[in-house]
């Protein structure tokens, strides 16, 4: 029994071979396309959210402010709460009712809804994330004169993206896996390609057990990746002490701290009670 | 008369309905070093967090070079960039090096070109004895050597005033003294105009060239440290100093 199994499997790759990894190459680049897209959403909806709305700020903008936030919310939970196979078909053949196009190009499409979709989850890993940084952060770029957008880009999204590399992690494998549900619009992904196939040869389960691997080896080796990616980001454990550059040398050094501080006695002082 | 840097003017700061700041005036000339004492819960931090416009002044205003920079909030960022702080907590970009923290500002903010912003960097950061330490990061350091990467960072901006709020508070004991020797020569050696909230008596004592006391959100008394220590009119007053001299 198990050698015929095998035997089949060794059949449908030699027969079928370019077929699937045509299949994976698709459904990685989809996945990796629309995973960084829906990044840059999340992180795009995260700026936008935290920009400040006190009371000092204009009322105008305000208000415009206000709107912006409702249409965030609005686009999160429509996105997050619809099944990403309704949106591809909604999209699909919804747009050329409104539209004066024909998405006659699937690839369009198929990153335009697994992007927007990815991005509602982000824009809500992406604000957790801005939440879990300490508001000192903020102070101390604000305190040396950067704005909202700076303050965003050069301090507080940095910090973020680290802290939440393993929901950027958990999208991605999501979406390596859920865009097989792009075939209803004829997106012929990993998955796409097993539809095919076995219809064609009638080796249904030769060919899911085919792709049962070939989905586990690709997440396995996204895990693995994306472990590696954190890594990186937590840069270097150690530095080197810089003694040789010149600048440093030249430049009027305090006493500091060989001679011992002034403040020593006088804390003495006034510790020990002895004036 | 010269011209004050700054000067607060009836500002009053309510948290709901608690009043933190009641209609409080000073002012800050060029070359003072200010202190500002007091318990815990009088106000003090508060009131440096309204001058950076951390905290949005419930009324009154401030006066920049005899600008008011709480309307409209058009300049705050450029009137923050001009106006340091260094902060209890140190708050360095953990996402950054200890030179990165120091030329970021310059870069982004100043618009100082890259090599000039690092030049200034590593000035400031010689300053303060930091400058072998330009390649960590800020979890790689001390309390103590944070402090003063942060003040690095605020004087790389070359503000007008620097505001201190209680820069030693947070540290270990053996970590005061190197803090507070940056300072005393800040003020002393380059005659930076310096706000200092603190509870380092030794510090307002010596160094500083004007104390304000405050107690309950309002300023109680100030004047010349040496009167103030040795003389003070208010009973208030003696007893805060009687209270933490012998303690």
């Amino acid at each position: 029994m198990i050698t015929q199994l095998f035997s089949d499997i060794a059949g449908l790759w030699e027969k079928y071979s370019t077929v699937y990894l045509t299949g994976i190459a698709n459904t990685l680049i989809l996945a990796t396309t629309a995973t960084l897209i829906g990044c840059i959403i999340g992180f795009f909806c995260g700026i936008l959210q935290t920009i400040p709305c006190g009371p000092n700020e204009k009322l105008l903008k305000r208000i415009f402010l206000k709107i912006l936030r409702i249409l965030i919310r609005a686009y999160v939970e429509v996105f997050r709460g619809t099944p990403m196979i309704l949106q591809a078909v909604f999209i699909y053949y919804g747009m050329p009712y409104f539209f004066d196009v024909s998405f006659k190009n699937i690839w369009t499409v198929s990153i335009i809804v697994v992007s927007i979709n990815t991005g509602a989850y982000m824009a809500e890993s992406v604000r957790g994330g801005i939440m879990s940084i300490d508001p000192g952060q903020f102070e101390g770029a604000k305190a040396i004169g950067m704005n909202h957008w700076q303050t965003m880009l050069y301090v507080i999204l940095p910090q973020t993206l680290r802290n939440i590399m393993p929901q950027i992690g958990n999208n991605y494998i999501i979406n390596v896996k859920d865009t097989s549900v792009m075939f209803i619009i004829g997106f012929s992904d990993f998955f796409a390609v097993h539809k095919m196939v076995s219809g064609a040869v009638f080796k249904y389960f030769p060919s899911a057990f085919l792709e049962m691997g070939g989905y586990l080896c690709l997440t396995l080796l996204a895990s693995f990746l994306l472990r590696k990616l954190e890594k990186k980001l937590a840069g270097k454990s150690n530095y080197e002490l810089v003694t040789d550059d010149s600048l440093v040398m030249t430049a009027g050094t305090y006493s500091y701290p060989a001679e011992g501080s002034p403040f020593d006695e006088i804390n003495k002082d006034y510790k020990g009670g002895k004036s | 008369m010269s011209e004050h840097i700054l000067e607060v003017r009836h500002l009053s700061k309510t948290f709901g309905t608690h009043a933190v700041l009641k209609d409080i005036d000073f002012t800050v000339d060029k070359g003072d070093v200010t202190t500002i004492i007091g318990a815990s819960g009088s106000g003090k931090s508060t009131l440096l967090r309204c001058i950076n416009l951390l905290e949005t002044l419930t009324t009154g205003e401030i006066l920049f070079h005899g600008q008011d920079v709480t309307k409209g909030r058009i300049n705050a960022s450029s009137y923050r960039a001009k106006v340091g702080m260094v902060f209890q907590s140190f708050n360095l970009f953990n996402n950054l090096t200890v030179l990165s923290n120091c030329m970021i500002g310059q870069q982004k903010v100043l618009k100082i070109p890259k090599e000039e912003a690092h030049k200034r960097a590593l000035f400031y950061l010689s300053k303060v004895g930091m400058a072998p330490y330009i390649n960590a990061r800020p979890d790689q350091i001390s309390g103590g050597q944070k402090q003063r990467v942060a003040i690095a960072r605020a004087l790389a901006m070359e503000p007008e005033v620097l505001l201190f709020d209680e820069p030693t508070s947070a540290l270990d004991p053996e970590m005061v003294g190197e803090v507070l020797d940056v300072m005393k020569s800040l003020a002393q050696k380059d005659n930076m105009t310096m706000l200092v909230v603190t509870h380092e008596m030794s510090f307002a004592k010596e160094v500083s060239t004007h104390v304000v006391y405050m107690a309950d959100g309002l300023i109680e008394e100030e004047g010349d440290p040496a009167r103030i220590f040795t003389n003070p009119e208010s009973q208030r007053t003696r007893d805060f100093l009687k209270r933490i001299l012998q303690s």
